[in-house]
């Protein structure tokens, strides 16, 4: 997928700018930056949710949206309304719903890949629980098992593991990580500047424009993070901490 | 005994009670959706705004399904679209809209030199005056309704739930959107006569409200919602029957009378509740 001289915003204000980027296939990368940043945002782009003002956009070979098929997006988790009337199975098996066309009905192989998928993300055991009597690595979880039910090619997760504790970070990352390395490509946009440097192998720092793209050495050169991250970055030794509201709701443009 | 069987001898009020259960299905159907998309406001507005359409379709001596369906679509689509091109939040656009239109409805109905009894009926339902034409309009509309939510409540259900997700899978999340808009109105054409424009709002929520205090579980919400909005039109009619009441109104007091049982009594919300604590 790749995006060329991209422009875009909400209402007129400007979210992103001028943004040109490649992502391989079978890739891992994070989309790193401030609240406000635009992460969202380049996300919305590349899902076929938000239209760019201006710039080209090719996602799995077609513009964005004309692949929807084989994409699974993962909302920010203070999006979704948790006391909706739904099992943790039944929120998985949306993932199978865009496949099946109007006309079907969720058949044997759609259960098969919703219990696999559960299996997947270790809420096995979980399935008949409503989505709002879950923890909050579990709601992630199960979020992430609907999108590998789904059997996307390419992974669009906002937020995946903010404020999660360090076990489910792991395991949720591990099988991104497998689905990489079946050839698809994952996306993620994080607070989490520790969890993107040990996780992905590839880091996009945004703040409206680019402002670094590389590996995560390279990226977390601290002069590059003080010019996205301003005051909020300290340096104690050779650890660079930050000081980020990272539990804020993101305040990028409205909610749908 | 008699007291149950002595109506069915009239023609009329079996006319009435096939008309008020299926009203009271369609509308709990389409109201789960409604109270779980949040515009229940939305659902009020519709109906005040079929009211012009209804006078505009007697001054023409037309058929009033149709002058109601066009007057509510269009009001349901024009808030759709104020709300998205407008940069108006959803209930600013809806109460501009709907206060309009409901005006423009009275302002042709005091228009009308002789005082008209049968679009008063429009405001405040009139099931037991429903003829036989008008039912068989009123069941193909409703099944029409019923059938299209049948064919994507999966789809409706995704998209009311996560539409970032879904629109990101490729469901048309913004024609779902108009189409239920276009169902909500629809709806309200089929309950005109049975409850009236004034109080269908409390056909379309009450059920799934009920729903909601019983169960947090999709299927057996729809269930409950369907139960009730079966139920309460037979009780209420009958009641109506035998107090001499305005049947509409006694439809939709049964239906508030079951909800606030579920509240006293039921396992979310109830004075008997668990002191555990409410699932979620």
């Amino acid at each position: 997928m790749s995006l060329t001289s991209v422009s875009a915003g909400y209402d007129g204000r400007v979210a992103v700018e001028d943004v040109t980027l490649d992502i391989a296939t079978g890739s891992l990368t994070a989309i790193l930056g401030p609240n406000g940043g635009g992460k969202t945002t380049l996300l919305k782009i590349v899902a076929g949710l938000l239209r760019p003002w201006r710039g080209t956009v090719l996602v799995l070979g077609g513009p964005p949206g004309r692949e929807a098929h084989r994409v699974a997006y993962v909302p920010q988790a203070e999006l979704v309304d948790w006391g909706f009337p739904v099992s943790v199975w039944d929120v998985v098996m949306m993932g199978r719903y865009p496949g099946l066309g109007p006309f079907r009905r969720p058949g044997s192989h759609d259960r098969d890949r919703v219990r696999d998928a559960l299996t997947q993300v270790g809420m096995g055991d979980r399935a008949q629980t409503q989505i709002g009597a879950l923890s909050g690595g579990q709601r992630r979880r199960a979020f992430l098992a609907r999108a590998l039910a789904a059997d996307p090619d390419l992974y669009l997760l906002d937020e995946p593991v903010t404020g999660v504790d360090v076990t489910t970070q792991e395991d949720l990352m591990a099988v991104l990580g497998a689905e990489a390395g079946r050839g698809k490509t994952v996306v993620a946009t994080t607070h989490d500047l520790a969890a993107a440097a040990h996780h992905f192998e590839r880091l996009i720092a945004v703040n409206r424009r680019i402002v670094a793209d590389g590996n995560p050495d390279q990226v977390l050169a601290s002069d590059v993070l003080a010019e996205i991250y301003g005051g909020h970055l300290i340096t104690i030794g050779d650890k660079t901490v930050l000081l980020d509201d990272a539990h804020h709701h993101d305040p990028e443009g409205p909610r749908r | 005994m008699n007291a149950i069987f002595d109506p069915l001898r009239y023609e009329f009020f079996i006319r009435a009670l096939i008309a008020s259960s299926l009203v009271g299905v369609v509308c709990a159907v389409v109201g789960v959706y409604i109270v779980l998309r949040g515009l229940a406001f939305m659902g009020d507005a519709i109906s005040h705004s079929a009211f012009p359409g209804v006078v505009f379709a007697y001054l023409l001596k037309g058929p009033f399904y149709l002058g109601a369906t066009i007057a509510a679509v269009l009001t349901s689509l024009a808030i759709g679209w104020v709300t998205r091109r407008g940069n108006l939040r959803g209930d600013t656009a809806i109460g501009v809209l709907f206060a309009g239109m409901f005006a423009l409805g009275v302002f042709l109905f005091s228009r009308i030199p002789n005082y008209v009894g049968d679009l008063f009926g429009f405001l405040f339902g009139e099931v037991l005056g429903i003829s036989t034409g008008d039912l068989i309009a009123l069941t193909a509309l409703g099944l029409i309704v019923l059938a299209i939510v049948y064919v994507l409540w999966k789809e409706l259900l995704y998209s009311t739930f996560d539409p970032l997700g879904a629109a990101a899978s490729g469901l048309p999340v913004e024609q779902l959107d108009y189409l239920f808009l276009a169902l909500i109105a629809l709806t309200i054409v089929v309950s005109l006569q049975a409850v009236g424009i004034i109080m269908v709002v409390a056909m379309l929520v009450t059920p799934a409200a009920t729903a909601q205090l019983l169960t947090l579980r999709f299927t057996r919400l729809m269930a409950l919602a369907i139960a009730v909005g079966l139920v309460a039109p037979i009780v209420g009619l009958y009641l109506s029957f035998w107090l001499d009441a305005a049947s509409g109104a006694t439809i939709v007091l049964v239906e508030t009378a079951i909800f606030l049982v579920a509240l006293l009594v039921g396992p979310r919300s109830g004075l008997f509740r668990a002191k555990a604590g409410r699932p979620g």
